[in-house]
C-alpha cells in the first residue's frame, strides 16, 4: 500500500490545488455551456422550461464534479482506470440485458432518479484505460504486436456492444478515440495501414450486420434528396435550416424552421442547426472558435505535463471532445451520415454533460498535477 | 531516462500530426458552413419558405344568373356539413354515438369517419355528414356543448330554383375533370370548386367564376396553421343577366314537356333577345352540383329522348313547309313567278317518271303565291322550286340565317344544312338532281335547320333585317327607363315588296278561314299572329303504302311519326315577337304543324305581347320578384 500513501499524502493543500486550476479553461467551458442554455431557451420557443433550466442545474452539479475530479491526485486516476473501465463495461452489458428502449435504441439504464447512458461514460473510461496501459509500455514493447492485443480488445469489446444497441455514432467515437490513443502511443504507421486494409476488406461483411435503418442512413447520406420525406428528412431539413440562416442568421428566437418543428431533435443532436439558423455563419464559426480554444488549452496542458500518462490522458480527452464536436457538426451539415452524437456542453442530456465535464475534470487534474512524475506502474518517481 | 525522452518525442510528434488533421477537419466544417450559408443561402432560404408558407385559396362565390327582370335562375345555396376535429373530441366513438341520436348516421358513414381520422392529422376537420338539412344542422348546433370537437361548416352549393324549365340555357356546374385541371386559374384545384359544364354556365364560366382570394399562412411541420401572414379577399363572380323572361320560359318549357320531345324559341325581333328557349325533356341541373350517382348519369345518357341535349340549338330538323316562304322569296327575286302566276294542283306533280304528291290528295286546284302559302300547296311549290333552282333557294335561305351557326353564346350550337349543287358535288361526288330541288323546295331532302334558326328566319321575315339572336343582356337587368326598344340590325338584301307579299300569305295561313293554322289564330285582333306550319316527313312513304292507305295517327310508331313545326310572328300589323316550335314526332296527324305546334306558338306569342316590355312594366310578376309596380 505504499502507492496509496504516496498518492494521498498531500503535496499541496486543497486551496493551493484550487488556485492551480486553469480558470481560463473553466471560463471557456462555462461560456460554451451558456451558449447551450441560450439555445435550449430558444428551442422551447423562449422558455426556461422544459430544457434550459434543467440543463443549467445539471451544469451547476457538473462543475462541482469537474472541480472535485481536478483536485484528486492524477495517480489515483491512473490506479482507478481499469476498475472504472470494468464497471462501465458491466453497465454496458447490463443495458444490453435489461435496457429500456428509447428512440429505437437500447442506450439507457434507469436508476430511478437518473437515467444513465453507460456508452457515454465508456468514451472516457476507454481513454483512461488505454492511457494507463500505454503508460506502462516501453517503446520496444509498443513495437511488439502481441502487446497490442489487450488494448485492441479494450477498444473492440465496448465498440461491438454499442454497435449492437445499435449506436453507430458512439461506436465510431470509441474506435476513432481508441485509434488516436494507439497513434499517440507510437504504434507504427504500417500497423494502421494493415488495420485499415483489413477493415476495408471486412467492410462488405460488416455491412451485412448493419440494421436496415443504418444502411438507409448511409444511402441517404450518399443521396439525401432522394427520399426527402423518409430517411433523408433529418438531413435535408437540417441543411435547409442552416442554409436559410445566411451570414448573420435570423436572430435569437426567430429561427423559423426549428420553431415550426421542421427540424427534429432540435434540443439534442440538431442543436447546432438551430444555432446556425438563428445566428448564421457568424454564430456557427464563433462556436467552432470557442471549441478550438478549448482544444488549444487541452493541447497546451498535455505538452506542459511532465508525465507520459498525463500527456496521453490530456491528448486523449481533447481528441475525444474534438470527435464529439466534429462528428456532430459534420452530421448536421450533411458531411457524414446522421449518427447520434451530441454536441458537448450544448445538447440537452444529463449523461453526456456529466461525461464531458468528467473529462474536463481529468484534463484539469493533469494540469493541476502537471509536475507530478509518474512511473510505469503509477508509483511516484523521484 | 533516454528511453523516456524518445517516447515523449514520438508522442509530441504524433500529437502535432493529429492536431494538423483536426485543423483540416475543422476547416472542412467551416468551408461547408460557408457553402451552405453564403454560397447556397438563397436556395435554402427559398426552400425554407416553401416549407413554412402555405398559400390557401379562398373560393369566391360564383356569380348569379338572372333573367331579364332579375328573377334568379342560378344561385348559391348555403350548405351545412358537420365536421369533427379528432384532437378536440376526446372519445370519438361515443361522440359519434351522440351525433347519431341527432342525425341519421349509417355504419358506412361511421367507418369512413374513423378511417379519415386515422389517416389525417388530429387537428384536421373530418366531415361527418355533408349537405345537411336546416333542421339537422340546428339540432347539432343546439347540442354542440355535448358534442366536443363537432362543429358546423358552411359552404355554398350551386342551385337552380327552376330546375328543368331552364336547364338547357343556364346549364350546370360540376366537379372539375382531369383535362380541365391544367388551366392557369389556381381555383380549379380547390376540392369544392365547381366548373360550368354546359349552357351559359360554361360559356360565361370565367366571368361567373370570379377571382380567388388568398390567405398566406405559416404552418408548422405537421401542417397546423400557426398564424396568418397576409390575406387578400377574392372577388365574387359577376352576375350574368340573361335575355330570358322566366314567365315565358316557364310556359314554353311546360308546353314542350307536354309534347314529350321538342323545342320552342321566342325572340324579340327588334332586339334579337331570346325571351324563351325551351327544350324537352329537361333535367335537374342542381343534381350535378353535388354529383350524380352513376345510375342517375346512366339514365340521363341512355334516355332515347336525349334530355341533356339543348334541342333548340343542337337539334336539326327538316323544316318541311315552314321552308316555303323562303322559296317564295327566292322565286320572286329571280323573277320566275309573279304574285299572280297561277299553277294548277291536281294532288300530284309528275317530274320525269317520278310522281310527287301534294299533302292534299285531291288537289288544291288553281293556286297563286298567296294561296300557295295559305294552303301550303306542295304542287305549287314543286313548280316554283323547279323554276327557281336549288342554288338560288340556298342563297336566299342563307340570307335568312339558315345553314350556318348563328353564334349564340350557348355551347353546342349546330349549323344545320342548306344544300346546293356545289355542296352535293363536293360531298357525294355526283351532280345535283332536279328532283331533289322539288323535295328541298318543301323543306325536305337534305335541308336541316335548328329551332333557333327557324325563329331567326321568322324574325328576319317579320322585320326585313338581319336579326341576330342573343342570350345575355349587357345592359343588365331590364329597367323601363333604360329600355332599348330597337337594335339597328342591317337591312336584308331583299325586296321589301316581295317580303310583304310573302308575309301577307303567312297572315292568311292563320287568320283566314281555310288557312292551315286558322284553328290556332289569336282572337284578339290587336295581338293577331302570322305563321307557317310544317310537317316534316322523316320516313319515305312507299307507293304501296300510298295505294293501300297510310297508317293513321296513333297507329304509326312514335319514332316514325313526322315532326310538327310552326314559325310565327306577332302582332301582324307591326311584327315584333317571333316564335318557332318543333315537336319531335308530333305529326301524328297529317297537319301536325298546325294541330300541335301552332297552338303553342299562339299561347307563347299571346303571353309575350301581354308582357310587352315596351309597356315599360312586366305584366305579371313572376317568381316572387317585381321590379316595377304601378
Amino acid at each position: 500500500m505504499r502507492w496509496f500513501y504516496d498518492i494521498t499524502r498531500p503535496e499541496r493543500s486543497l486551496a493551493v490545488k484550487l488556485v492551480n486550476i486553469n480558470w481560463t479553461l473553466v471560463a471557456l467551458v462555462t461560456g460554451i455551456a451558456c451558449v447551450g442554455f441560450a439555445m435550449l431557451y430558444s428551442a422551447a420557443n423562449g422558455s426556461w422550461q422544459p430544457w434550459a433550466e434543467r440543463q443549467l442545474l445539471r451544469y451547476a452539479v457538473a462543475v462541482l464534479l469537474m472541480l472535485a475530479v481536478a483536485v484528486v491526485d492524477i495517480r489515483l486516476w491512473l490506479r482507478a482506470a481499469y476498475t472504472f473501465y470494468a464497471l462501465t463495461l458491466l453497465l454496458l452489458i447490463a443495458v444490453q440485458v435489461r435496457g429500456a428502449v428509447g428512440m429505437g435504441a437500447q442506450r439507457w439504464i434507469d436508476l430511478g432518479l437518473i437515467q444513465l447512458q453507460p456508452s457515454e461514460f465508456m468514451k472516457i473510461a476507454l481513454i483512461m484505460a488505454l492511457a494507463r496501459y500505454f503508460n506502462r509500455l516501453t517503446p520496444e514493447e509498443v513495437g511488439q504486436p502481441v502487446k497490442l492485443i489487450v488494448p485492441a480488445l479494450l477498444v473492440l469489446v465496448p465498440a461491438i456492444l454499442v454497435l449492437k444497441q445499435p449506436d453507430l455514432g458512439t461506436a465510431m467515437m470509441l474506435i476513432l478515440g481508441g485509434g488516436a490513443m494507439f497513434f499517440l502511443a507510437g504504434v507504427r504507421w504500417w500497423k494502421f495501414a494493415v488495420i485499415l486494409t483489413g477493415a476495408a476488406a471486412a467492410g462488405p461483411i460488416a455491412w451485412r450486420f448493419l440494421r436496415d435503418y443504418q444502411k438507409n442512413r448511409i444511402y441517404t447520406f450518399l443521396d439525401p434528396e432522394n427520399d426527402p420525406l423518409g430517411a433523408g428528412y433529418h438531413s435535408l431539413q437540417s441543411k435547409i435550416a442552416i442554409g436559410s440562416g445566411g451570414t448573420f442568421g435570423k436572430g435569437f428566437l426567430a429561427g423559423t424552421q426549428s420553431h415550426l418543428s421542421f427540424l427534429p431533435e432540435r434540443q439534442t443532436d440538431f442543436i447546432f442547426t438551430m444555432l446556425a439558423e438563428e445566428f448564421g455563419l457568424a454564430g456557427g464559426l464563433g462556436l467552432l472558435a470557442l471549441y478550438s480554444l478549448v482544444f488549444f488549452y487541452g493541447y497546451a496542458i498535455a505538452f506542459r505535463s511532465r508525465s507520459h500518462f498525463g500527456k496521453l490522458l490530456a491528448f486523449g480527452i481533447t481528441t475525444n471532445i474534438f470527435l464529439y464536436v466534429f462528428i456532430n457538426t459534420a452530421m448536421v451539415i450533411g458531411l457524414i451520415p446522421v449518427v447520434g452524437v451530441p454536441l458537448p456542453l450544448i445538447s440537452y442530456g444529463g449523461t453526456s454533460m456529466l461525461t464531458v465535464m468528467f473529462g474536463f475534470g481529468l484534463l484539469m487534474s493533469v494540469y493541476v498535477h502537471r509536475d507530478t512524475r509518474i512511473g510505469r506502474h503509477g508509483d511516484v518517481e523521484h | 531516462m533516454k528511453r523516456e525522452s524518445s517516447r515523449s518525442k514520438v508522442l509530441t510528434r504524433r500529437a502535432l500530426i493529429l492536431a494538423g488533421g483536426k485543423l483540416a477537419l475543422l476547416g472542412s466544417i467551416a468551408g461547408r458552413l460557408y457553402y451552405l450559408q453564403v454560397a447556397q443561402s438563397s436556395r435554402y432560404a427559398m426552400l425554407a419558405d416553401e416549407n413554412r408558407i402555405n398559400i390557401r385559396l379562398l373560393a369566391p362565390p360564383r356569380g348569379r344568373i338572372v333573367d331579364r327582370f332579375g328573377v334568379p335562375l342560378a344561385v348559391n345555396r348555403p350548405t351545412y356539413r358537420a365536421v369533427l376535429v379528432a384532437e378536440q373530441a376526446g372519445d370519438i366513438p361515443s361522440t359519434l354515438d351522440a351525433v347519431a341520436t341527432l342525425v341519421p348516421l349509417s355504419d358506412s358513414d361511421r367507418r369512413r369517419v374513423l378511417r379519415d381520422i386515422r389517416n389525417k392529422h388530429s387537428f384536421v376537420p373530418v366531415a361527418i355528414r355533408e349537405d345537411m338539412k336546416w333542421d339537422e344542422m340546428t339540432r347539432i348546433d343546439v347540442n354542440s356543448l355535448d358534442l366536443p370537437g363537432v362543429s358546423i361548416e358552411q359552404g355554398l352549393i350551386r342551385n337552380y330554383p327552376f330546375s328543368d324549365s331552364v336547364a338547357h340555357v343556364v346549364g350546370y356546374v360540376a366537379a372539375v375533370s382531369e383535362d380541365e385541371l391544367d388551366s392557369d386559374d389556381p381555383l380549379v384545384e380547390l376540392p369544392d370548386f365547381r366548373i360550368g359544364k354546359s349552357g351559359v354556365e360554361k360559356s360565361y364560366d370565367l366571368e361567373l367564376r370570379g377571382t380567388a382570394g388568398t390567405s398566406q399562412v405559416e404552418v408548422n411541420a405537421f401542417g397546423r396553421v400557426v398564424r396568418e401572414l397576409a390575406h387578400e379577399d377574392g372577388m365574387s363572380g359577376q352576375e350574368l343577366v340573361l335575355t330570358l323572361d322566366m314567365a315565358l320560359q316557364d310556359l314554353a318549357a311546360r308546353r314542350c314537356a307536354a309534347e314529350g320531345s321538342g323545342a320552342a324559341v321566342v325572340l324579340d325581333s327588334w332586339t334579337g333577345e331570346v325571351l324563351a328557349m325551351a327544350s324537352s325533356p329537361g333535367f335537374d341541373p342542381s343534381a350535378f352540383s353535388t354529383g350524380l350517382t352513376p345510375a342517375q348519369w346512366q339514365a340521363l345518357v341512355e334516355n332515347p329522348l336525349n334530355p341533356l341535349s339543348n334541342k333548340a340549338i343542337s337539334g336539326t330538323y327538316p323544316p318541311g313547309s315552314t321552308f316555303k316562304p323562303v322559296v317564295a322569296m327566292a322565286a320572286l327575286e329571280a323573277g320566275v313567278i309573279t304574285p299572280d302566276t297561277h299553277f294548277n294542283c291536281p294532288g300530284y306533280y309528275d317530274f320525269g317518271n317520278i310522281r310527287f304528291h301534294c299533302w292534299q290528295k285531291n288537289g288544291h286546284g288553281s293556286m297563286n303565291l298567296r294561296d300557295g302559302i295559305k294552303h301550303s300547296c306542295d304542287v305549287y311549290f314543286f313548280e316554283v322550286s323547279r323554276r327557281t333552282g336549288i342554288d338560288r333557294i340556298a342563297a336566299m335561305a342563307k340570307r335568312f340565317g339558315m345553314g350556318s351557326a348563328l353564334g349564340i353564346d350557348i355551347p353546342g350550337e349546330r349549323p344545320g344544312l342548306i344544300p346546293n349543287s356545289a355542296w352535293k358535288k363536293a360531298t357525294f361526288g355526283v351532280p345535283w338532281q332536279q328532283g331533289e330541288t322539288l323535295s328541298a323546295g318543301i323543306g325536305q331532302s337534305y335541308v336541316l335547320t335548328t329551332p333557333l334558326q327557324l325563329a331567326t328566319y321568322a324574325a328576319r321575315l317579320a322585320t326585313g333585317r338581319t336579326v341576330m339572336p342573343r342570350i345575355t343582356r349587357e345592359a343588365g337587368i331590364f329597367t323601363p327607363e333604360a329600355a332599348v326598344d330597337q337594335v339597328d340590325f342591317p337591312e336584308l338584301a331583299i325586296s321589301l315588296k316581295d317580303l310583304k307579299l310573302v308575309t301577307d300569305g303567312m297572315a292568311a295561313v292563320v287568320n283566314e278561314p281555310g288557312g292551315t293554322a286558322y284553328g290556332a289564330r289569336i282572337l284578339d285582333p290587336g295581338l293577331a299572329m302570322a305563321g307557317k306550319s310544317g310537317t316534316s316527313q322523316i320516313r319515305h312513304i312507299s307507293d304501296a303504302e300510298r295505294e293501300h292507305g297510310l297508317p293513321k295517327g296513333k297507329q304509326v310508331p312514335w319514332k316514325d311519326r313526322d315532326h310538327a313545326l310552326f314559325i310565327s310572328f306577332a302582332p301582324v300589323a307591326n311584327p315584333r315577337y317571333v316564335c318557332a316550335v318543333v315537336a319531335e314526332h308530333g305529326g301524328a296527324e297529317a297537319s301536325g304543324g298546325s294541330a300541335v305546334a301552332a297552338p303553342i306558338c299562339r299561347d307563347l306569342l299571346t303571353m309575350a305581347q301581354k308582357r310587352d316590355p315596351a309597356r315599360r312594366v312586366p305584366a305579371e310578376p313572376f317568381g316572387g320578384t317585381t321590379l316595377v309596380q304601378n
